[in-house]
């Protein structure tokens, strides 16, 4: 991921300043932004504007069909193998629902680590990147080319950025 | 409560730690074990190495050489399983329920709690293994399409337990790497040498990025809500074991609520006998403080009250149902052969929490690890008096038989809390114990006009 286009890696101390320093940059239209944060951070979120992620569904899906495997299963092989018992039903299914539960518990997790993995690797852009930015800062890439970068870069630090870099 | 408003809120005492401290103090935990982490590791292998030639001897000479005596053919490796599946499940309470009610001060220890899950859910897991004697025939438990065309019995709960089991293991599993992510990315950017490359390569090249957090943030919540209900089922299931039988003292209604609280109660128990030592040890008394302490012993003087009436409403149940066998039971396990099991239960786990009662007792860490050691006690002791107590005497008094657990059975029960230990030895010095992201998350991030925060 270090192929990136190049730009500018700014680091923030405060969060209301990078969020500050998000919206305007968005407003001058550079919205392939990278944006790191040491925990998940509300204001950043809602400074970048995603849509909620797409990972529920994923859990949904997953357990679903989780519940109906563990159905089939369970029904099918009564079925191959029948055990009658008192001239029942073969399939009883209300002991099954037990093992469907636990099916919809496993294939809605797993589901949920395919989609979490999925996405975030579908959504990697390539992007500068500093050791700080897991500590204690918050870190803005802005891909731009080289004849923009004093713009960007005043704009970054008059919006109280620790520290600019060029990164090419 | 009103005088320290801001311990209350943030689960750290005053002055509050700042991201880099927090990143710094908790790295600081790991790598570079002492002497005495040699020493202990040492011991604890040799213990677990008697385990394992027990284990191996009874392979060899076959399960003749457990102590089991009919009618007693479940024992201490039934007991201990389902010991150790009840460990797991505070772990999950404290860091799957408790993270969906928001409480605050579960960050500091659901590390701790969580590692501790999956370490005991792989230490019961071995247990039916070793109890079906022929270890190489297990996978006959799974469903597959085999030559006789035999397929398992859907409708026994010793599968659903295979699969309640099988599922919470790889849940949880799932759940702890999950959680421990951003914080290998943390400590990985301030590591060296060959522990740089190993966080390099478990980190799954996390930075924090907005997209990264926003999948992430949601996975979590949904498996947290996933692993909720899981855990709720895998001891009711557990509990379906004995209460889907028909033997006095076991077919019981209430066993399920029972056993869940009962698990509960003894998961916040080795949370605490794990917490207090490893908060000595790597100096963690910043951000697991008394407050913690006092919140899961709040917890445990919860859970032990509602097994404590579910031992009261057993009795009630017994003498109340006017059911001969079961009341015969009953006063067995008081006034018989094992009258000292039944005992030491009630007092480690009905009496002894009561204590729980006084602050004094809540905030003194040396009394909490005490009680929660005999509450450990206690509920091995629970076990064994509803397996072993009730299937020594059943219906008939001329199949009734007395179990007394052989050399192999202890050595195999002392190696299990080995196995879990070592698990537990190697976990805490390369991965840390506390969570390093979400401490900082209770901590709001710095602003440029504090006041307008």
């Amino acid at each position: 991921m270090s192929a990136h286009a190049g730009g500018l890696l700014a680091a923030f101390v405060h969060v209301d300043a990078a969020t500050s320093a998000i919206r305007e940059l968005k407003e001058m239209g550079y919205k392939d932004l990278t944006v790191y944060t040491p925990v998940p951070n509300e204001e950043v979120a809602e400074a970048v504007g995603h849509p909620v992620s797409p990972v529920r569904l994923w859990t949904l899906f997953g357990g679903i069909t989780g519940a109906f495997l563990g159905f089939l299963m369970t029904i099918w092989m009564s079925l191959d193998y029948p055990m009658i018992v008192g001239g029942k039903p073969i399939p009883s299914w209300i002991p099954y629902v037990v093992i469907a539960f636990e099916l919809t518990i496993l294939f809605g997790a797993g589901a949920t680590i395919a989609g979490l993995i999925f996405h975030a690797v579908r959504d990697a852009k390539p992007a500068a990147f500093d050791g700080r930015f897991t500590d204690d800062m918050i870190g803005i890439f802005v891909p731009c080319p080289v004849e923009r970068r004093s713009a960007v870069q005043q704009l970054l630090q008059s919006s109280g950025a620790k520290e600019v870099r060029v990164e090419d | 409560m009103a005088t320290s408003v801001s311990p209350e809120t943030t689960g750290t005492e005053l002055p509050q730690p700042t991201y880099g401290e927090i990143t710094r103090d908790i790295a600081a935990t790991l790598g570079n074990p002492s002497r005495g982490y040699y020493i202990l590791f040492a011991f604890v292998l040799t213990v677990l190495a008697g385990g394992v030639i027990a284990l191996l001897y009874q392979v060899r000479y076959g399960m003749g050489v457990a102590g089991y005596t009919p009618p007693v053919m479940w024992g201490v490796y039934i007991t201990t399983f389902v010991f150790w599946v009840g460990i797991a499940h505070s772990g999950t309470l404290i860091s799957a329920i408790l993270y969906l009610f928001r409480s605050a001060w579960r960050t500091a220890v659901y590390r701790t709690a969580e590692a501790m899950t999956v370490f005991a859910v792989m230490t019961a897991g071995l247990f039916p293994l070793i109890h079906v004697g022929r270890l190489w025939y297990a996978y006959w438990l799974i469903p597959y399409p085999n030559q006789r065309q035999l397929w398992v019995n859907f409708k026994s709960p010793l599968l659903w337990d295979v699969f309640a089991v099988s599922t919470y293991f790889t849940v949880s599993t799932l759940f702890l790497i999950v959680g421990l992510i951003p914080d290998i990315a943390a400590i990985r950017d301030k590591a060296t040498g060959w522990r740089k490359q190993l966080y390099r390569v478990t980190s799954l090249g996390w930075r924090g990025t907005d997209y990264q957090w926003r999948h992430f943030t949601r996975a979590y919540l949904y498996l947290a809500a996933l692993a909720t209900p899981l855990v709720l089922s895998v001891h009711s299931v557990v509990s379906w074991d004995f209460a889907m039988s028909i033997v006095p003292g076991w077919h019981a209604t209430i066993f399920a609520p029972y056993f869940v609280a009962g698990a509960i109660y003894s998961g916040v128990a080795m949370v605490i006998t794990l917490t207090v030592p490893l908060r000595k040890v790597f100096r963690m008394e910043r951000y697991v403080t008394v407050r913690h302490f006092e919140n899961l012993s709040k917890l445990m003087l919860l859970t032990g009250m509602i097994v404590g009436y579910a031992y009261v409403v057993e009795y009630f149940i017994a003498w109340y149902g006017g059911n001969a066998f079961e009341r015969a039971s009953f006063w067995n396990r008081a006034f018989g052969d094992y009258w000292w099991a039944t005992w030491t239960m009630i007092i480690c786990n009905g009496f002894l929490p009561m204590f729980l009662w006084f602050r004094k007792v809540r905030r003194s860490i040396p009394a909490l690890f005490v009680l929660a050691l005999f509450v450990n006690l206690g509920m091995w002791f629970e076990r064994f008096v509803i397996i072993v107590v009730s299937l020594s005497y059943e219906y008939e008094p001329y199949a009734m038989g007395h179990y007394t657990p052989s050399w192999v059975e202890w050595l195999i029960l002392s190696g299990s809390f080995a196995w879990f230990f070592m698990w537990f030895l190697l976990f805490a010095k390369n991965f840390p114990t506390v969570s390093i992201t979400e401490v900082k998350e209770i901590i709001p991030m710095p602003r440029r006009n504090e006041a307008s925060a």
